[in-house]
């Protein structure tokens, strides 16, 4: 309660009194940009496998595995914010259909279930297969589960496999889709809010999601490629920055479409909106997000297009690229969950924010949050390593 | 599409419209059609009650009793963070610029912290939930925790509320809040547990000057529906179509 208090005396202008704590915190910010990161890795995975980028083929199961990673923490930051978290389940057992929110369960099930872990069994059965015949001990019975008793390689088996796999794919291009899109209808269908209630946020949600996915598979196949002392593929490489810089123009013109109309049409709420974005928002907006995020990124990716210096040089401005990406998209998200309740309802004042350092929804916390996909994402590169899968 | 159209025989033409024509037809028998649109939503069953509140904004002379009592009565915390009913005291000044304040809910009473010779206009605006027909805090409940009761009230089942707070973030008057202890979604319940009984809200109760009435707005002899016809009454925000049922008199266009 210490903090209210202190909040309460930062009060900028009139808020209506029961806006002084924030409802979504640090946690809140982490859920959209942990399945944002889920949907561009796997968009990436099939820009692979649908539309046959063949070059991409060093980072398509590099990006599968990202991506379910990802997806098995997403959940979690949201359920711990929750008041009763053991709650959770009544959102799958009696949903409330008009609420944006209730289908969620539903929709990361699906891409969980039927997407995701069925396209990376497809894809590893023959391995497990092989694996679980070569190894030994633990993992040998591990690979043993993992085949769930299928262990027929015959070239027919096989050809199924691909087949399937391939179906499901071609599923889980409209449902990564979908997935993130409907993470952003939750924010953009609250009327009440006019920071959040735009019809371009899905949209700008999706495209982020891609950008910041996109960026995570650069980042880490450059990681994981120094770790494992092989020599990156600059082709594939190359290719990443090419739709990277593709999806960033797209995502920063249609954020700058939707700020440009709001600027334009000046609404009722345009002055306590312009006051944020000066004031409260000026560095993660402007400068996190925008300069850092996005403008930066741009011109490093540009310039690659106009001309492509050497490998040495190539290299690090690709990591430092994709490193201020994902910086920049967590900023995006921050900007529009906690930029969205930091101005009143009543359109006459502002509350703030401070992160706190310890418990639930504090910075140490959410640091966790955030280095536990990692952590997931090494112990199935360990178990299931895309280097070590038969070729053809 | 356009060609294939054109090429369609005259005799299909015919054919779908006297189809078209045919069903027009009979579905207006079934229903026929009707513009009517309700003022503040449609009441589930016009034979029952339905309830919506009146504020005389003209008659409120800020002393804080409705939040005081409210929060006695409904056993709220008294930190300055959890309210289900406030007051506010709008100051417009000469200069156009508009002070709101609301210390402690109004609990504690006002001060004019505006010199008077730069005061314009200055009133008092008392604020609860506003039981909306169309509201948007049901609406997005994911487990159905929270409902409009058939009396039309809007209220939160604490057993049930997982505390998600979507409900606080989708209310556009700032009436809801996550109870600190139970952590589940609060606010106000127009005392449903005292009307049941036959008795007024606790904010109404109290009220010195008859500023705050609720009544049923199918009743067209009642009290609120005589306040509604003899005042022009107007509600917050109402380009959100929330089918708000808290009526103001006397509503200056600066309040929100």
């Amino acid at each position: 309660m210490e903090h209210l208090y202190d909040i309460l005396n930062q009060v900028d202008g009139y808020i209506y009194p029961n806006e002084i704590a924030l409802q979504w915190g640090i946690l809140i910010v982490l859920y959209p940009y942990i399945t944002g990161l889920v949907a561009g890795a796997f968009i990436l995975a099939s820009l692979e496998r649908v539309f046959k980028v063949k070059v991409l083929r060093p980072t398509y199961h590099l990006a599968l595995l990202t991506a379910l990673a990802f997806l098995l923490v997403a959940g979690l930051p949201l359920i711990s914010h929750l008041g009763h978290p053991l709650r959770a389940y009544e959102i799958l057992m009696t949903p409330h259909f008009s609420s944006a929110m209730a289908i969620f369960g539903f929709v990361y099930l699906w891409y969980l279930m039927a997407v995701l872990l069925l396209e990376i069994w497809f894809d590893y059965r023959r391995d497990l297969v092989i694996w679980s015949q070569q190894s030994t001990g633990i993992k040998r019975r591990i690979y043993k589960i993992l085949t769930l008793g299928v262990t027929d390689i015959s070239p027919k088996a096989l050809e199924w496999d691909e087949k399937l796999g391939y179906i499901i794919t071609v599923i889980g291009v409209p449902s990564a889709f979908l997935l993130h899109g409907y993470v952003g209808f939750i924010f953009g269908s609250i009327k009440a809010n006019p920071w959040w209630s735009t019809v371009m946020m899905p949209v700008i949600f999706l495209l982020s999601a891609m950008v910041s996915g996109i960026a995570l598979v650069m980042f880490m196949y450059m990681v994981i490629s120094r770790i494992r002392k092989v020599k990156i593929d600059m082709a594939c490489l190359d290719e990443i920055g090419k739709f990277l810089f593709l999806v960033l123009i797209l995502d920063f013109t249609l954020e700058s479409l939707d700020q440009v109309h709001r600027i334009y049409e000046a609404e009722e709420s345009f002055e306590i909106l312009h006051l944020l974005v000066t004031g409260k928002l000026t560095y993660t907006l402007l400068i996190f997000q925008g300069l850092m995020g996005t403008v930066i990124p741009l011109l490093i990716l540009g310039f690659f297009r106009i001309s492509l210096p050497e490998e040495k040089v190539r290299k690090p401005l690709y990591f430092l690229a994709s490193s201020l990406v994902l910086f920049g998209v967590f900023f995006m998200r921050w900007n529009v969950v906690i930029g969205g309740q930091l101005f009143s309802k009543s359109f006459l004042g502002f509350t703030s924010f401070k992160l706190g350092m310890v418990g639930l929804e504090g910075f140490w916390m959410a640091l966790f949050w955030m280095i536990l996909p990692f952590m997931i994402l090494s112990l199935l590169l360990w178990l299931l390593p895309p280097w070590k899968k038969q070729l053809g | 599409m356009g060609d294939k159209r054109m090429k369609d025989s005259r005799r299909n033409f015919i054919k779908r419209t006297a189809a078209l024509a045919g069903t027009i037809l009979a579905t207006s028998a079934l229903k026929p059609f009707s513009a009517v649109i309700f003022a503040t939503g449609k009441p589930e069953d016009p034979s029952k009650p339905w309830y919506g509140i009146g504020i005389d904004i003209e008659k409120c002379i800020g002393c804080g009793m409705c939040a005081k009592a409210c929060k006695l009565e409904n056993d709220i915390s008294q930190e300055p963070f959890y309210f289900r009913s406030w007051v506010e005291q709008y100051t417009i000044r000469t200069d156009g610029t508009i002070k709101v304040e609301s210390p402690n809910g109004g609990i504690d009473g006002f001060t004019q912290s505006v010199p008077d010779e730069e005061i314009y206009k200055t009133f008092f605006v008392p604020k609860m939930c506003n039981h909306c027909a169309k509201s948007p805090c049901t609406q997005v409940c994911p487990v159905g925790a929270t409902y409009e009761s058939p009396e039309g009230i809007a209220l939160v089942d604490e057993k049930y509320c997982m505390g998600c707070s979507y409900c606080v973030q989708a209310c556009p008057y700032g009436c809801r809040y996550l109870h600190p202890e139970t952590k589940t979604a609060d606010k106000c319940t127009l005392c449903y547990h005292r009307i049941t009984k036959g008795l007024q809200p606790a904010c109404m109760e109290v009220c010195p000057t008859h500023a705050r009435i609720y009544g049923d707005l199918n009743d067209t002899e009642g009290e609120l529906y005589k306040f509604l016809k003899e005042h022009n009454c107007q509600i917050l925000k109402p380009h959100l179509n929330t089918g708000s049922k808290l009526f103001y008199n006397g509503l200056s266009s600066e309040v929100r």
